[in-house]
């Protein structure tokens, strides 16, 4: 008996009458599986592609700094319990010169062996090969900095290594675990031009370094069953010695950092947004399917009456809803795995792997189909049992006309100003609140889900317009190979086109509080600071307190503390030294986290006397060239950064991705839109087609008799605006903090043209559905009114 | 308004509300014809209470809903007070149904949102000389049900409501179709009271389509169709009551 073919036939051509609908519901379905297959296929696909990256190049899972240690400390750091490999090496920062770019580049060399290959974090060559043996003038350099200005090997380049000229030659291009998200240390953004990462033998950069026998980079691969905490703790005792600045593992360690934070954010949204979708459409099921049973009382009453058992009949509608169901997951999976391959090919923009393998696993498209097809059950459940539990002779009969009553406008006195096709309006709303609360709830969902799209973009301008426009004013970051005297102010004042400095001084610290701890970097600053200001959560200036720390919000956070508190300083200069000092203030920072005092009282902090670490520069228009040709000659300047260099490549490579995302996210919250105004609409059509076409014989005219059916749209629409902007401004708030971490903080700042584009969005929607069903209006055939039974 | 007359008889022109010429009307339906209408000749005068009786799909619902304005023939013309309506667009059928018909339909058509009152005032809202919906629904003898909903009232009180309704803007003619149909006879026979009370009173052109040979009992004259075509016209010397009635 299940399917049998009338009841086949009835199914299929009941879908097709209803398929106005059903293209509503479909494009939110296929909307959320979209959603679904795109989030679960990249993480799956950036998952596996880190882990077998790691595994084949052997990423390290201890990493340690020192400033000088003798090779047999690498040789006994491989004895600590719980260590299987150790690769010792000699790392440093130079700046090149690439031909045809007249900016300043930093670089950061590792070295390699002189022979073979490193045991951890291993070289994937891309191309050429590694430098000889012995060779010191070769390097492979990596990846996206050899995209982005066309070098290939063969390829030379000037250097400034630890204060001398030298000629490099690219031999490779190459990329490793170790720098999938190539950022260099502070910056906001990746910045391909202006950050590379170099290999050297290993010779060539102790010579460079004054390293022979000796290193200041350790990296350790952990046997299986040990785990980082055990290790740190006798390795930092090893290296204390020697400088250590404090081991950590790979949570720490910034491209892993990174990486996994997105894929945490990936993961936390993952769920959320193709569940919004489905919640959408199971709504939308229900208003239909309740819709649907109901108009087929009698047809449902002949069926029993003829024999056919309550659970075929049941069966009968839940078929119709697969049916709906599949018709939107069909193409969504469709659109998922287009919109995976650009999401994927997107993240290996940013996440440099040797390759990307984008694979959408049937794991993932089955889940996507399944959970679509329980949200829509769960929704229709309840029109499904009507129908099941139908007896047939009740069925039969036809309905009493609906229940109405005064509406709370009325009672309380206002229907003076209402005429009767206001209060029919008002009364079929107030009828079923719950059907109207949830028709406004949709339509705002889908305008909070707009308000999202756009509040990326209005963040990420207020962050730099903040970071960049208030609190950072500088045109150069200035940093010294080490620490030096105040004399350095003066040298760099005096060169041409410079117009101001200030100096500041950067420790780098773990600060503690209670069990907490949070390694970071205490900036010293002038008290009269122009260039570099604190701010706080209202943009006023914090001045710096004669004493104690400002501390960024989020270290505030993290460690528990409050102004009053009393924090300890552990310096990581190797020294071991511990300080205590009091938390004067928080300090609202969108980018990095750090912590900040008076020059003058980090000196005394640290009994030093007025020594800086680099100085930011004003520079005069048009003068930039020479003071980089200036800085360049400079053998005691280890980087010079400008401060709008990685705004502008961030920019040059995310606009047209987030133009992008801003298309298809208007595309897929109008669906929802659409889905849920043009159902209202077209289920306040087929409620009220009786009586309108009742009123259309006593007169009234088409506008007249739109009114009444477009008048209650109108309504819900205009009450979903501004609900809609509260549901926005709450979804900003949650990606905010989800999003949040110590590398960067989206404030909640939406803009009136954010909410206005949301609300013209939703406006079209809802103009487009009730020229859909003013249609149906127009064309109405009188005559079969009035054979219709109530 | 005793005198006998068929279709097509000498009478004045302000006499005569409605004038059918050689009506047809043929409906396609998939590959089927259907003649509903074959050649009507009619006149209907102003004041009189006429029943156009006939067996089901005799075609009197159509010959309504052409000279109610909902529907319009593929031959033939009527003539509403001496101008043809058979030659008026979508718009001024409108504005005729507005302003000169009142429509009793069989199942009642009611807006369930609205009570009574407002029922009736929806309609008076939008006429041109209408009398108040309570007075409207004194004459059908609801002054007690004025602000009850559709779902709170019988069948009988709703069809009342909706002949109040119909009254209301004080048409020149009054279109029922099946007006007692979905009532039980004693309930009917009140709603038919309200009829005539309203063509006595207020004298409105009333037509009646029934398949119930008694109601026909009540009319100046009973119009007989069948097969689309008008097989007989009575006169009714003595009219019965609706009291009298019963079926």
């Amino acid at each position: 008996m299940v399917g049998g073919t009338a009841l086949t036939r009835k199914l299929l051509r009941d879908f097709w009458t209803l398929r106005g609908q059903v293209l509503a519901i479909a494009a939110v379905v296929a909307s959320g599986v979209a959603m679904w297959v795109i989030a679960f296929s990249t993480i799956a696909s950036l998952e596996a592609t880190q882990d077998a990256f790691y595994r084949n190049y052997r990423f390290a899972d201890v990493f340690a700094h020192v400033t000088r240690a003798p090779d047999r400390i690498a040789a006994r750091a491989a004895h600590i319990d719980g260590v299987r490999t150790v690769e010792a090496r000699v790392s440093g920062q130079a700046r090149l010169a690439v031909p045809g770019f007249g900016e300043p580049v930093t670089a950061r060399l590792l070295s390699l062996p002189n022979r073979g290959e490193a045991r951890l974090n291993r070289l994937f060559l891309r191309s050429g090969r590694r430098p000889a043996p012995g060779a010191t003038g070769e390097i492979v350099i990596s990846e996206p900095f050899a995209e982005a200005h066309a070098l290939h090997p063969g390829s030379r380049i000037a250097a400034t290594v630890h204060g001398r000229q030298r000629t490099l030659r690219i031999v490779g291009i190459g990329l490793s675990p170790e720098f999938v998200y190539q950022i260099q240390p502070g910056a906001l953004f990746p910045d391909y031009r202006r950050y590379a990462i170099a290999w050297m033998r290993r010779p060539a950069l102790e010579a460079a370094y004054d390293m022979e026998g000796a290193f200041n980079d350790l990296a350790l691969e952990l046997a299986p069953d040990a785990r980082p905490e055990q290790v740190i703790p006798a390795l930092d005792r090893l290296l204390a010695p020697y400088g250590g600045t404090g081991a950590y593992g790979r949570a720490e360690q910034v491209s892993h950092k990174y990486l996994s934070q997105e894929l945490k954010g990936l993961r936390a949204s993952a769920y959320v947004v193709p569940l919004l979708f489905l919640g959408v459409a199971a709504f939308l099921l229900n208003i239909v399917t309740t819709r649907v049973v109901h108009q087929q009382r009698e047809q449902i009453a002949v069926l029993k009456a003829f024999g056919y058992t309550n659970a075929t009949v049941g069966l009968h509608y839940v078929q119709l809803v697969a049916l709906m169901v599949l018709g939107g997951a069909v193409p969504g999976l469709l659109l998922g795995a287009w919109g995976g391959h650009g999401m994927a090919s997107m993240y290996s923009e940013f996440f440099r792997f040797p390759f990307l393998a984008y694979e959408l696993q049937p794991a993932t498209v089955l889940a996507g189909v399944a959970v679509a097809l329980l949200a829509a059950l769960a929704g229709t459940l309840r029109a499904v049992h009507r129908a099941v539990r139908l007896p047939p002779a009740e069925a039969m009969r036809p309905e009493p006309p609906a229940s109405y009553r005064a509406t709370l406008v009325e009672r309380l006195g206002l229907q003076r100003w209402l005429d009767q096709p206001t209060r029919m309006i008002l009364r079929h709303l107030e009828r079923r609140p719950a059907n109207a609360l949830l028709s406004i709830l949709g339509i705002a969902l889908a305008g909070g889900i707009l308000t999202v799209g756009n509040f990326q973009e209005d963040a990420i301008d207020y962050m730099i317009d903040v970071q960049f426009g208030l609190a950072s004013q500088e045109d150069l970051t200035v940093t010294f190979t080490e620490d030096t005297g105040r004399e350095a102010v003066f040298e760099l004042a005096a060169l041409p086109g410079v117009r101001a400095v200030e100096p500041f001084r950067s420790v780098a610290v773990e600060l503690v509080h209670g069990p907490r701890r949070y390694r970071t970097a205490i900036q010293g600053l002038p008290p009269d600071a122009r260039m570099h200001r604190t701010l706080d959560r209202a943009l006023d200036e914090i001045p710096l307190p004669h004493a104690g720390l400002l501390v960024s919000q989020w270290i505030g956070q993290q460690l528990g503390l409050h102004t009053g508190d009393t924090v300890t300083v552990e310096l990581l200069d190797g020294s071991g030294d511990v300080r205590h000092v009091q938390v004067a203030g928080m300090v609202e920072d969108f980018i990095g986290a750090s912590a900040y005092m008076r020059t003058s009282a980090l000196n005394r902090l640290l009994r030093e006397g007025p020594v800086i670490s680099g100085a930011y520069l004003a520079v005069a228009p048009g003068q930039l060239p020479e003071v980089f040709a200036a800085l360049e000659r400079r053998p005691r300047v280890a980087a010079v950064s400008r401060r709008t260099a990685a705004i502008e490549s961030f920019m040059e490579t995310m606009g047209r991705t987030m133009l992008v995302f801003a298309f298809v996210n208007t595309l897929l919250a109008g669906s929802i839109a659409l889905g849920v105004v043009y159902n209202a609409a077209r289920l306040a059509y087929s409620e009220r087609a009786r009586e309108l076409g009742s009123l259309r014989i006593l007169g009234f005219t088409r506008g007249e008799t739109a009114y009444i059916l477009l008048g209650e749209l109108a309504l819900l629409t205009l009450a979903a605006i501004p609900v809609s902007f509260v549901i926005g401004r709450g979804f900003c708030r949650l990606v905010s903090v989800g999003l949040a971490s110590e590398l960067y903080r989206i404030p909640v700042v939406v803009e009136t043209s954010t909410y206005g584009f949301a609300a013209l969005v939703i406006l079209a929607a809802a103009l487009l559905s009730a020229a859909l069903v003013a249609r149906r209006l127009y064309r109405m055939d009188l005559v079969e009114i009035l054979k219709i039974r109530e | 308004m005793h005198e006998p007359a068929t279709a097509g008889a000498a009478t004045t022109d302000n006499d005569v509300v409605f004038r059918v010429e050689d009506l047809a009307k043929t409906y396609h339906v998939g590959e089927v014809t259907i003649d509903a209408l074959n050649g009507i000749d009619l006149e209907l005068r102003a004041g009189e209470l006429a029943v156009l009786l006939g067996a089901s799909g005799s075609g009197k619902s159509t010959l309504l809903n052409i000279l109610g304005g909902l529907d319009v023939p593929t031959r033939g013309r009527v003539l509403y007070r001496g101008r043809e309506l058979t030659a008026r667009d979508e718009a001024a059928l409108t504005a005729y149904r507005r302003d000169h018909v009142g429509f009793v339909f069989q199942f009642y058509n009611l807006i369930p949102s609205l009570t009574a009152r407002e029922n009736v005032a929806i309609v008076t809202e939008i006429a041109r000389d209408p009398m108040t919906p309570a007075d409207a629904l004194a004459l059908v003898g609801l002054s007690a049900r004025l602000d009850h909903f559709p779902a709170q009232l019988s069948g009988g009180e709703q069809q009342r409501v909706a002949i109040a309704r119909a009254i209301a803007k004080n048409p020149a003619v009054l279109l029922c179709d099946e007006p007692t149909g979905a009532l039980d006879s004693k309930t009917g026979i009140i709603v038919l009271e309200a009829l005539d009370r309203v063509n006595r009173e207020l004298g409105t052109t009333t037509a009646v389509i029934t398949h119930n040979a008694v109601i026909a009992r009540m009319a100046h004259r009973t119009i007989h169709i069948s097969d689309g075509r008008i097989a007989g016209v009575d006169d009714n010397a003595t009219r019965l009551r609706p009291d009298e009635l019963s079926w």
